[in-house]
């Protein structure tokens, strides 16, 4: 057990508790999204940056985008294993579809350094 | 495992009861989700670089295209944050048994069929 928890090998408790709080993370960002378009009436370009220039929002962006990170990775793990049954096949989409979850991660970390 | 025993793979004559009709939305809403990112984050960066940029992707935003891809993926995280929250729901204890399961699925297709009226109303 210990060394479980100290390496990046995962087991089933870390998953399901790695699932359910960046589904919370990702639930609490949908919440604020919908409540900045309901409550602003024009978004323009001066309203749009200027969220995102905000300290606590790029940290809660990124904290959002980390999180579905993490959630793809069980995610889609879960999915491949189900409907992908030959190893090499389902280890190259898996690889890919990460690569794409990591991409997401970094394109959201280097827009939210440049606003 | 015995690999000769008869397998049915005929999804459109098997009966989804409304628990599997859920489970299964909700890994292709997750897994929609996850490619609509692709479009999402493309839109949310090339807003944000400068206002005309902003212009073009609300105009794009604004086509009948547009509207359909944002309305289709806001119904697809509906989906999703409904189907998560039973799950939660599920892990506490509830709506755990054949009734009350089928009866938790029918209310969140409901919901999420409410809230996408709704939601595309708005947004057209």
């Amino acid at each position: 057990m210990v060394t479980n928890q100290a390496s990046i090998k995962r087991d089933g408790v870390q998953d399901f508790v790695s699932l359910r709080t960046t589904a919370i993370v990702i639930l609490a960002y949908s919440i604020f999204m919908l409540w900045f378009f309901v409550s602003t009436p024009t978004v323009t370009y001066e309203v749009w940056s200027g969220l995102f220039s905000n300290l606590a929002v790029k940290v809660f962006t990124l904290a959002a985008l980390v999180s579905v990170m993490i959630h793809v990775r069980i995610g889609l793990w879960q999915v491949l294993t189900d409907y992908v049954k030959p190893h090499n096949v389902r280890a190259v989409i898996q690889f890919l579809l990460n690569l794409i979850a990591f991409a997401y991660v970094a394109v959201g970390l280097f827009v939210l350094w440049g606003v | 495992m015995n690999k000769q025993r008869p397998v049915n793979l005929e999804l459109n004559t098997i009966s989804f009861p409304p628990s599997a009709l859920v489970s299964i939305l909700h890994r292709v809403t997750g897994v929609a989700l996850f490619f609509a990112l692709l479009l999402v984050i493309g839109a949310w960066a090339s807003s944000l670089t400068s206002a005309e940029s902003f212009a073009s992707v609300t105009e794009l935003m604004n086509g009948v295209i547009g509207k359909l891809l944002v309305i289709g993926t806001v119904s697809a995280l509906t989906y999703h944050i409904l189907g998560g929250v039973r799950h939660m729901f599920m892990d506490m204890g509830h709506f755990e048994e054949l009734e009350s399961g089928n009866n938790s699925a029918k209310f969140i297709i409901g919901l999420w069929i409410a809230l996408t009226v709704v939601m595309g109303v708005v947004i057209w």
